[in-house]
């Protein structure tokens, strides 16, 4: 059952991050500030202490990931939030934290880079997001909203699905999403069976002592390890895939966009039926686990499809690893700057469209 | 008959890997007695740290997390917060705590979380095979200053428990050493009041630990503990830097 907790209010999509948050029992935040999405941190600084939670500023996302580390490790649900530099900090204890397999929630309102780039909306980190992002042989559960109330339902699965996995989860926002206003109807999903976190450190009370560590020195552990990991990777791409799709079942043309590139995209594709053409969208919400089949199984009967993303190609490399090999992957970026309007899309999907 | 010396409770009944002389074991003793002392084992949680204390784990009968390199006190900070009735410790080495880790350590310290960091100075790099430590001694050979340190290449030995000391979040600070029994019986009594602050909710409590690492230094294990009586501690004075008496919040 779906329980409802407010009527329609209208937010910034930052901020319906933060209320997921608080709806999905997160109580502990820790975070530091950086644009665009200080209004992560300010929402929950004021209303995660009068529910008895704890919010705390800290010198550097470095520290944040390790605080994050040391909650997590106790069992309760945490979070923090930043955007691109700062998501770069945190690689390494994400890194820790898949290899010592703890659930975490990690919010990236990205902007713009390498470097310090800029503050406008990009999707530049996708690759550091679905390809691990710091050392080592791991994945990071990725989910990409494309409208506030996305940001909310999502930041909710985010925390289901790192519990259910002993995984880190990531939103990747941008600060387009990130910024907007838009209506939001705050409910909670079904609840989703988790197992018990009888891993958690709360003290050795009649029990043996639990151990979290991601170290193993001893001949063939590590390869067990690695082996174990990946198995729940490919647990995730059997259980937890997540896509939309819109006009695609009488589709000759196929748009793949993600996240705000999508909203575009979609009214690229509906001035392109006006026209006369065939054209479907095709959106992935899990950048990890890809939807790959999903959109193998329409490259069965499609043959062409453009990737549009806010970077120089990044996506475009996962859309051209799942179609079938006749198929035709088109791509057109736009690197961080203002966002292609519709008609610029049209445009492209015209060279294409036979 | 009575029995006037055993192994701690919390240590687990296997012999410690440290090479011969090295005072890691005494301090690993030194926490478990304190942790004995006020029966809190089924309620403190270890946080590991990177270098030789790494293996924490193997030896504390208690739950144990490991953390990133320097991140240790990050670390005990977020499972404090995240549940208050733990008692929360860690052990970090001169390169976790006194270089990379030293931004950690210090906000750790200045928002007075409720912790207990024991700060293991042997003056060098031991796992990693003997580089120079940001406490590394003028003039010391290491295999990363084969000329000794010298202070217009390398700067000086940092003294991490006056830092900690002057900022207003630590509760209790002191520098003690374990290289001859009347230190060792110091250096026991300053653990175990690190531990009593914690109980007590004081805030932060830190305990600087001079240490010996023989077979980086070169020296045999009484050796060792003549350098750190004739040379460590007269650059890092031993005594308690610092004491409160009244909790903040009182």
């Amino acid at each position: 059952m779906v329980e409802q907790i407010s009527e329609k209010i209208l937010v910034r999509g930052n901020e319906a991050v933060a209320m997921g948050a608080i709806d999905a029992g997160c109580l502990l935040f820790f975070g530091y500030p950086i644009t665009p999405q200080n209004e992560i941190p300010e929402y929950l600084s004021k209303h995660l202490p009068p529910l008895g939670g704890e919010f705390i500023q800290a010198e550097s996302e470095i520290a944040s990931i390790n605080l994050l580390l040391g909650a997590s490790a106790t069992g309760v649900r945490a979070m923090s939030s930043s955007s691109s530099p700062g998501i770069s900090l945190m690689q390494e204890g994400l890194s820790y934290m898949a290899g010592s397999e703890l659930p975490v929630v990690i919010v990236n309102i990205s902007r713009s880079g390498p470097g310090l780039g800029g503050i406008s909306a990009s999707q530049g980190d996708y690759f550091q997001s679905t390809r691990g992002g710091g050392h080592g042989d791991y994945r990071m559960i990725v989910l990409a909203p494309s409208t506030v109330q996305e940001m909310y339902d999502l930041t909710f699965l985010a925390f289901d699905l790192s519990d259910k996995y002993r995984n880190p989860a990531m939103i990747l926002g941008d600060a387009l999403i990130g910024q907007m206003k838009e209506p939001l109807l705050r409910r909670k999903p079904e609840k989703m069976d988790l197992p018990a976190k009888d891993w958690a450190l709360t003290g050795a009370r009649g029990r043996k002592p639990n151990r979290i560590k991601s170290l193993y020195l001893q001949e063939g552990e590590l390869t067990e390890h690695n082996w174990k990991l990946y198995q729940k990777y490919e647990r995730m791409k059997k259980e937890d895939i997540r896509f939309e799709t819109v006009n695609t079942e009488d589709a000759r043309f196929i748009i793949v966009a993600f996240g705000s590139m999508a909203r575009v995209s979609k009214t690229a594709m509906e001035l392109a039926r006006e026209a006369g053409m065939r054209v479907g969208l095709f959106r992935p919400i899990t950048l990890f686990p890809y939807p790959e089949k999903a959109l193998f199984d329409i490259s069965k009967r499609v043959k062409h499809f453009l990737t549009i993303e806010l970077n120089t190609g990044q996506m475009v490399e996962d859309v051209k690893l799942s179609v079938d090999r006749d198929a035709q992957v088109y791509f057109y970026g736009k690197p961080p700057g203002a966002l292609p309007p519709p008609e610029e899309i049209l445009e492209e999907i015209k060279k294409y469209y036979a | 008959m009575e029995q006037v010396f055993k192994r701690p409770e919390c240590l687990i009944d296997v012999p410690f890997h440290f090479c011969p002389g090295c005072h890691h074991g005494t301090v690993h003793r030194l926490v478990a007695e304190a942790i004995d002392h006020f029966k809190i084992r089924e309620k403190t949680i270890g946080v590991a740290s990177v270098g030789c204390s790494v293996f924490m784990y193997d030896y504390f009968n208690i739950d144990v997390v490991e953390a990133p390199h320097g991140r240790a006190s990050a670390v005990a900070s977020g499972v404090k917060r995240a549940r208050k009735e733990l008692i929360v410790f860690t052990i970090q080495g001169d390169g976790d705590l006194g270089a990379i880790g030293i931004a950690e350590g210090i906000h750790t310290a200045n928002r007075g979380e409720n912790i207990t960091l024991i700060f293991a100075n042997n003056g060098i790099y031991g796992m990693t095979g003997g580089q120079m430590a940001p406490t590394t001694l003028l003039g010391q050979k290491t295999t990363t200053s084969p000329y000794g340190r010298d202070f217009t290449y390398d700067g000086y030995p940092i003294r991490m428990a006056e830092m900690m000391a002057t900022l207003e979040g630590s509760a209790f600070v002191a520098r003690v050493a374990v290289n001859n029994p009347a230190n060792l019986m110091k250096a026991k009594k300053a653990v175990r009041k690190a531990f009593q602050m914690q109980t007590e909710e004081m805030g932060f409590s830190f305990v600087e630990i001079l240490m010996s690492c023989p077979t980086n230094w070169g020296l045999s294990s009484l050796e060792a503990n003549r350098r750190v009586e004739e040379e460590m501690i007269p650059y890092f004075p031993l005594g308690i830097l610092k004491e409160r008496k009244m909790a903040d919040y009182l």
